[in-house]
């Protein structure tokens, strides 16, 4: 099912990622259906929902972990699910757990995912990917001393330290909860390393029940659709 | 590739810093050995004949004591699922987990077995062959315990279960390793069992990698 | 309206429409007093002929009539670890639902059998070697079959999560099939090279054909049980799972 944009749009305008009647079904149950956007260049999302809703669901099946019950994610007009590779070069995921090693220092982990990118790994440009989220003086600490703030901007550091090689995109960030555990410093120092990577042209899609301020993004409500699973399972396999 | 040597140098990194928690399956395969003259009594000839079967099966329990260790801090702490989303193959990432794996638990016994082999009393024309053996078939049981250890990673008491699971698979490798050593021992010719456990490595090293990514993708979703 | 493109399933067909749970049922109601008529007149058929009405053997006289009972039992072993495998990889590749319930039916059934096959052999190797056990090539493989059986069944009880379970275990009898092979060899290349002198009973000499019409019969009245085993705890599994969707379909609306 292609879908078909206005003739008008500028290249600049047309949507890179998007996701089509997108459903997800966790444990038995439909989090949410029926759910249709898109997003281009520079632009935003806000996931919306009460706890439990699906926000992380969403986030986890937009980054290709859980399959989608159903309905498609096109990035690049390329189906996700099909051809990840581009999507996973450009794709960078900020989930609920930190991903840090607690025995190696900041820097070490930090360097793990440069190299896992291929973006660069010296000491300088690990540095000012942590001065970003303010722990450059913190380097060489192990990660195990971090407090639980401290820990999640050296997770927010990661698409920070790993900026995408790719000319045409700059990327797609998710971020599930980004600013849990922040102070307000913290918070506007990640608000404006988004800011920073939207000028840039990346896509930002973040879930949040805490305040995070994106100018102009869409709001996705991921409240329960709360599908009959019978019905569902009709549709699926009627 | 650059994921493999990425992830290779990182968890060579991590055993140094944990220290003596890499080498514990070491010394659990050295003291297991150890408890066998205690039980069956020290008599030199018997203590011979069982000798290249009970290393051999050490080395399979060590093995998979050590195995725990391979994903489940990764995956709690959720650097597994960043792996998976890197754009490099998760394959490449789980063989390099799984030589980081061989390199800090198995070359260990390798370097052990000297010492077994005199314990428990192995006739000296069998000492070469159990070293080459070891170094030849133990990759294999890193690798083929990987598919194991990625199916239950996250499972309570994933332990046991890990050893009921792995067991069964490895029983090839622990059949032509011991039959080596043992035809050696005889004076029979022992390339054919090399030669066979040489294959069984080398399609473990090939196709568990994938196996065990197929396994942790089928865990994360 | 949304599509179901989340799985590369082809269109339509009979195993597609199979997957709804009703249908399901209907079917397996329809086709099981057929099966148990099967079972009952195959099992009546091959006991008479295999305990009562087929020659002795030259050596073991009538201790080769367990033969009937034993090795049907262990080709059923297989067949039930064939069908945990083919059941995984369906379940893995096309996700069909049905997939997953059979095979979380059929490895206590495969347990079974090849405990039958075990226990049997076992019976039959007092007589024949003087021993209730020996490491014999075939004994000793399914006795590993055995322990794999229980590993895809713990596999499945390892995680609270069902979906988990199911995906795991059938990787797990995806590897294991693939690895079976392997193991027979081995086992076969060991027992040969440490029991050069014994010649097993248990090994497919030619049969004289009125030895083989009982064993065929009695194969077949097998697989007519594993049949009828396999829809019966397959049923029963549908209906729980239905219950359990039902319950917590009540959970998520009491929430809201």
């Amino acid at each position: 099912m292609r879908r078909r944009w206005p003739r008008n749009l500028a290249p600049d305008q047309m949507p890179i990622l998007d996701v089509q009647y997108l459903a997800c079904r966790r444990g038995g149950r439909i989090l949410f259906a029926g759910l249709d956007f898109s997003l281009s260049k520079g632009e935003a999302a806000l996931a919306l929902g009460h706890n439990g809703a699906g926000k992380s669901s969403l986030l986890r099946v937009l980054a290709g972990l859980i399959p989608p019950f159903t309905g498609r994610i096109l990035w690049n007009d390329e189906d996700t699910r099909q051809e990840p590779y581009d999507f996973r070069a450009a794709l960078r995921y900020v989930g609920h757990a930190d991903g840090l090693q607690t025995n190696l220092t900041v820097i070490q982990n930090l360097r793990y995912w440069a190299a896992l990118y291929s973006a660069p790994t010296e000491r300088l440009a690990l540095t000012d990917a942590l001065a970003a989220v303010g722990l450059d003086d913190l380097a060489d600490l192990p990660a195990r001393m971090l407090s639980a703030g401290q820990r999640r901007r050296l997770a927010l550091a990661r698409p920070i330290a790993t900026p995408s090689t790719n000319a045409h995109t700059a990327g797609l960030w998710l971020l599930d909860e980004p600013t849990v555990a922040l102070d307000r410093p913290s918070i506007a120092r990640i608000e404006s390393a988004i800011a920073e990577f939207r000028e840039r042209g990346g896509i930002v899609i973040a879930s949040t029940n805490a305040p995070l301020t994106l100018p102009g993004a869409q709001e996705i409500d991921v409240s329960a659709t709360v599908l009959d699973l019978e019905d569902a399972f009709e549709d699926a396999y009627a | 590739m650059t994921a493999f040597w990425a992830t290779l140098a990182r968890d060579l990194l991590i055993a140094r810093r944990e220290g003596g928690e890499s080498l514990l399956a070491v010394i659990f395969f050295v003291l297991g050995a150890m408890l066998f003259p205690l039980g069956v009594g020290p008599e030199g000839s018997l203590l011979a004949l069982m000798a290249a079967g009970v290393i051999w099966v050490m080395a399979l329990l060590a093995t998979l004591l050590a195995l725990d260790r391979l994903f489940q801090a990764d995956w709690r702490d959720g650097t597994l699922e960043l792996m998976a989303l890197a754009p490099d193959s998760l394959t490449l990432v789980v063989a390099a987990k799984c030589l980081a794996h061989w390199l800090v638990t198995g070359l260990p016994m390798v370097i052990a077995a000297p010492i077994m082999a005199l314990l428990l009393n192995l006739p000296p024309e069998g000492w070469p062959a159990l070293l080459a053996t070891l170094l030849i078939g133990s990759p294999a049981l890193s690798f083929i315990g990987a598919i194991c250890a990625a199916l239950i990673v996250g499972a309570r008491r994933g332990g046991v279960l890990m050893t009921l699971l792995a067991l069964p698979l490895y029983i090839p490798t622990l059949i032509f390793g011991a039959g080596a050593v043992q035809a050696a021992i005889g004076g029979f010719d022992a390339s054919g069992h090399l030669a066979a456990l040489a294959a069984i490595t080398l399609a473990a090293a090939a196709l568990c990698p994938w196996a065990a990514a197929a396994a942790l993708r089928q865990a994360m979703e | 309206m949304a599509e179901a493109t989340a799985s590369p399933n082809p269109s339509g067909g009979f195993w597609h429409r199979l997957a709804n749970p009703a249908r399901f049922q209907r079917l397996s109601a329809w086709l099981m007093p057929w099966l148990v008529l099967i079972t009952v007149g195959c099992f009546g058929a091959g006991l008479y002929f295999g305990l009562y009405a087929s020659p002795i053997d030259y050596q073991q006289k009538d201790t080769v009539r367990i033969m009937y009972v034993h090795v049907p039992a262990a080709w059923l072993a297989m067949m039930s670890y064939s069908t945990l495998a083919i059941s995984g990889f369906v379940a893995l590749i096309w996700r069909h639902p049905l997939a997953d319930v059979a095979g979380a039916a059929t490895a206590p059934i495969g347990a079974v059998f090849t405990f039958l096959a075990l226990f049997t052999g076992a019976i039959w190797g007092q007589p024949t070697w003087g021993t209730w056990w020996v490491w014999d090539a075939r004994l000793t493989s399914v006795l590993i079959l055995f322990f794999m059986f229980l590993g895809y069944i713990a596999i499945r009880n390892a995680f609270d999560d069902r979906a988990r379970a199911g995906r795991a275990a059938s990787l797990l009898a995806v590897v294991g099939i693939v690895i079976l092979p392997i193991i027979k060899f081995s086992v076969d290349w060991w027992n040969t090279l440490h029991q050069p002198a014994s010649v097993s009973k248990l090994s497919g000499s030619s049969l004289d054909p009125a030895m083989l019409r009982p064993l065929l019969i009695m194969a077949v009245a097998y697989m007519a049980l594993f049949g009828v085993l396999l829809l019966l705890r397959m049923r029963l599994e549908l209906t729980r799972r239905q219950v359990e969707a039902l319950q917590m379909a009540r959970a998520g609306a009491s929430a809201s």
